[in-house]
């Protein structure tokens, strides 16, 4: 049996959903937070790619080429922002970061 | 079943063991790891889609840059594991519930059409056929995407100005030479000279005369 757009579609709607899930299981733990959010992006990609491909469309990989960069620049400022949160608080713990809060 | 699909099953399969352990493990570590996984499997999946540079990339990009990064940073951080999972299955159901809304909601899209089993022919694809992907791909981003690729440059510039400036801080405790000061010293910032009677009349210890300080 052959296999369609239809299963890569699955797969990324899978993998989404995974993440979605992981983000509100871990929402004490900023960095597995960064990973779930890095899996979307990849669920999203997947998507873009599967489309490309059976559409005969180079765009969608164009497309994902400037995801992987955006999320690239993001992952670094984040774990950036990360790393500097910790040295001045000691925690990651997401509770505990409530400074902006009035 | 030809090669192919069973291809896919397998690198579905362990993309998605993968990405489930990535969100339950409890040391970060190895959700760090599982990502790499995953990330290696999705790069198998895309290469089944024809996509090999954009394959080779998330290798290149994901596995070779960011994860590193994020597995220096979760070394370096000395978290307290025990509190971060306190309330783990405390959330497990409000995270299964919204989970299954979402995985419903993609189905029903999912169900609603997309069963193209051949790559179709659409109007408006691109005119680039009959080259390699990366050739393509190059062609594209080079001609029509020229603008957004500088835009990308620019996203990466100011992300790595970002993260230094962000993590940059000064030791306090490491010994270095400042130019503009030793140009700038004056006689009198170094050397002070004290006037001193030089002999007093009762006989005191000649320890008295005074030291040259040295000043910085």
């Amino acid at each position: 049996m052959n296999i369609t757009l239809g299963h890569y579609l699955t797969l990324g709607a899978i993998l989404f959903a995974l993440s979605v899930t992981g983000i509100f299981l871990n929402r004490k733990n900023i960095i597995v937070i960064l990973m779930a959010i890095e899996l979307m992006l990849l669920a999203v990609n997947m998507n873009f790619v599967a489309f490309s491909h059976y559409l005969n469309d180079i765009q969608g990989q164009v497309f994902v080429f400037f995801i992987l960069t955006v999320a690239a620049a993001e992952s670094a400022i984040g774990l950036a922002i990360l790393v500097l949160l910790f040295r001045n608080r000691s925690t990651i713990h997401v509770d505990e970061l409530n400074t902006l809060k009035g | 079943m030809d090669p192919q699909a069973v291809l896919f099953y397998v690198f579905s399969a362990i993309l998605l063991f993968a990405a489930f352990r990535v969100i339950t493990v409890s040391n970060p570590v190895h959700a760090a790891l599982f990502l790499v996984l995953s990330f290696f499997q999705a790069s198998g999946i895309w290469m089944l889609l024809e996509a090999e540079f954009l394959s080779i990339t998330l290798v290149l990009v994901y596995v070779g840059a960011v994860m590193v990064l994020f597995l220096f940073v979760v070394m370096m951080l000395d978290v307290d594991l025990e509190s971060l999972r306190k309330g783990f299955w405390r959330n497990f159901h409000l995270a299964a519930t919204l989970g299954a809304v979402v995985a419903l909601e993609l189905t029903a899209v999912l169900m609603g059409g997309f069963r193209l089993s051949q790559p179709a022919q659409v109007p408006g694809a691109s005119a680039v056929t009959g080259v390699p992907n990366t050739q393509a791909l190059g062609i594209a981003l080079y001609t029509e995407f020229l603008y957004p690729l500088e835009l990308a440059a620019v996203i990466l510039l100011v992300a790595i100005i970002a993260a230094i400036a962000l993590t940059l801080r000064k030791r306090k405790d490491s010994k270095f030479q400042d130019p503009s000061e030793q140009i700038r010293v004056q006689p009198k910032d170094r050397m002070r000279l004290v006037k001193m009677k030089s002999v007093v009349a009762e006989a005191s210890s000649p320890a008295e005369v005074a030291p040259t300080q040295e000043k910085k």
